[in-house]
């Protein structure tokens, strides 16, 4: 294994081990909120001015674009065969998916 | 099908891999379904009103179920490496199936 095959091994336990204490808030949330309502008042009433949930959601975020781009790099190689350039298609994934993501948690707390 | 692929270990790692690859295909269109809130209430409230048809509801309870499994998997996985309780290992893929069927019902139920 390379230097870089290790890191990634590592950041993917690592992200794994966030996300599941995220995963397992983000299931419990979806339950309320599914018996809480879900219009676009109801979320945002829940949401709105919520920096606590931000910085939980923001971090949620960052874990599973590092998690889901390092994931989808192993596919395009294990069973696509992409050996060039999957590495670098999967740092702009992280990226992208990062700032959509927080976009997201920003665009639930203040508007 | 040969023996290796006949080994509930196999299932599990396919369950894994097609579920995190459902999961990261989906994540964009939910941030930007969350993102539309920054255009405010109505703008989100006009993309909600497509999820409430009955095939994009299903798809929500399979993308729930699908999250739970991934979760659960992702569990069984962290336990076998890292710690020395390899003779489980029918066990945990029993229980990680158990878990997202459970998360799945109670979605079903809840919505």
């Amino acid at each position: 294994m390379t230097r870089l095959e290790a890191r990634l091994w590592l950041a993917q336990r690592a992200t794994a081990l966030v996300l599941a204490v995220c995963v397992m808030v983000h299931l419990a949330t979806i339950l309320y909120a599914v018996r809480s309502g879900l219009s676009a008042e109801a979320i945002l009433g829940r949401t709105r001015g919520q920096w606590g949930w931000a910085i939980f959601y923001g971090a949620f975020v960052l874990a599973a674009s590092v998690h889901g781009a390092i994931g989808l790099r192993t596919i395009a190689r294990e069973w696509l065969g992409w050996r060039h350039g999957s590495g670098v298609a999967a740092t702009l994934l992280c990226v992208a998916l990062a700032l959509l993501g927080w976009r997201a948690v920003a665009a639930v707390v203040m508007s | 099908m040969n023996g290796t692929r006949n080994h509930p270990a196999y299932w599990a790692f396919l369950v894994h891999r097609l579920s995190g690859l459902a999961l990261a295909l989906f994540l964009p269109a939910h941030f930007w379904l969350l993102g539309s809130a920054l255009q405010g209430a109505a703008s989100l409230e006009a993309n909600l009103a497509w999820t409430h048809q009955p095939m994009v509801i299903a798809a929500e309870w399979g993308l729930i179920t699908l999250l739970a499994a991934h979760l659960a998997g992702g569990l069984r996985l962290l336990a076998l490496e890292l710690l020395p309780w390899r003779d489980w290992q029918k066990t945990l893929a029993a229980w990680a199936a158990g878990f997202a069927l459970l998360a799945g019902l109670a979605f079903a139920f809840a919505r």
